[in-house]
């Protein structure tokens, strides 16, 4: 089997994304490292090239869930039939890399989750409003999946070919990624499973979940419950 | 409701009909592309259909229910703008997925020129 891709886009994140290449590339030493730029205004993509990963640069920032997609459709063009995404920021474990290949490789899940609530083990804790809106998204994902996730946020997975080809069409939810990945995925057929995960706080730089987003994010998910049985399926789904 | 006079008539109508050509000409100069128009063309040929045919106008506002054919023109304008300004979202929302593709494609492309070392 060829070796994995592991894609992590980047925002800004010249002062981090050193630390977690060389994490990466001593987990999975035969993995092909992606860094997507999405549009960077620092030096993210030399730090990155000079760390020896492959950097494809958006021209302009598109959000974490495009420049994810971006490394998803090179994924496919250059056929690699597994790929990791983490976040570039050292929230995620790479160490847990190899945990979550060996799900797909063993093909147990389509994809596989990294959850950083699934073992007792774990020293992050997010604040209540934090642990409120998660808590809701968890209720959603399980009304629209009738699976229960610990861990609906979580930018830390692993993906199958099937999957890394259905990523990098239209279906994919680009612009609030992450629980809506569960629910577009589940929805198309695909097998999930959870595996755990450490997860750090952040070190500095921005959460995406700041400001007004959380209320947006609710949002959406609830126009998804709202419209999820009159959609049409997705076409591409698993073995079609 | 009275008929209009024949000084309303004609105001009424040059409006519209500059309105219309108006829309016409950019088509012409290519500032507005056909797909873009044809909205506007339906609005300012509903504005001249009106003007040269006020029992029209009355007739639908007696049709809806409206107390007097302001009410209708008004009706008709919110809701005309409540259609172009959907209209308008649905191509930007296209638009928007056009330009996150080719940003995509250009970022993938321009990978390649840089490192072309790599396979």
């Amino acid at each position: 089997m060829k070796p994995p891709l592991v894609l992590i886009p980047a925002f800004n994140e010249a002062a981090r994304i050193g630390r977690v290449l060389a994490g990466v590339r001593a987990a999975v030493p035969d993995a092909t490292l992606l860094v997507v730029d999405d549009g960077s205004t620092d030096d993210t993509t030399a730090v990155a090239r000079a760390a020896g990963a492959r950097v494809v640069r958006l021209p302009f920032n598109l959000g974490a869930g495009v420049a994810a997609q971006t490394g998803y459709k090179l994924a496919v063009r250059q056929g690699y039939e597994c790929v990791v995404q983490l976040d570039a920021d050292g929230q995620h474990e790479p160490a847990d890399i190899p945990a979550l290949l060996a799900v797909i490789a063993h093909d147990e899940a389509d994809v596989a989750i990294g959850s950083r609530f699934l073992d007792g083990a774990n020293t992050y804790r997010p604040g209540l409003l934090r642990r409120v809106g998660m808590g809701l998204f968890r209720w959603l994902a399980w009304l629209l999946t009738g699976m229960r996730f610990s861990d609906v946020t979580s930018g830390f997975r692993a993906l199958g070919g099937d999957v890394v080809r259905f990523v990098a069409t239209e279906w994919y939810p680009t612009d609030y990624a992450d629980a809506d990945v569960l629910i577009t995925l589940r929805r198309a057929g695909f097998r999930l499973r959870e595996v755990p995960v450490r997860m750090y706080p952040r070190t500095g730089g921005l959460s995406m979940h700041a400001g007004l987003r959380p209320v947006y994010y609710v949002f959406k998910m609830l126009l998804s419950v709202a419209l999820a049985p009159l959609r049409r399926e997705p076409a591409e789904r698993k073995g079609a | 409701m009275a008929e209009l006079t024949l000084h309303q008539t004609v105001f009424a109508l040059v409006i519209s009909l500059v309105a219309f050509l108006f829309v016409l000409e950019l088509v012409r100069r290519r500032r507005l592309l056909e797909e873009y128009s044809w909205l506007w063309l339906l609005t300012a040929g509903a504005m001249v259909l009106l003007a040269v045919w006020y029992r029209l106008l009355i007739v639908i506002t007696l049709l809806v229910g409206a107390v007097t054919p302001l009410n209708t023109l008004l009706l008709c304008a919110v809701l005309f703008l409540f259609a172009i300004a959907v209209h308008y979202s649905v191509i930007i929302s296209r638009l928007s997925t056009q330009v996150k593709n080719l940003a995509q494609e250009l970022a993938l492309l321009s990978s390649r020129v840089d490192e072309p070392r790599r396979p």
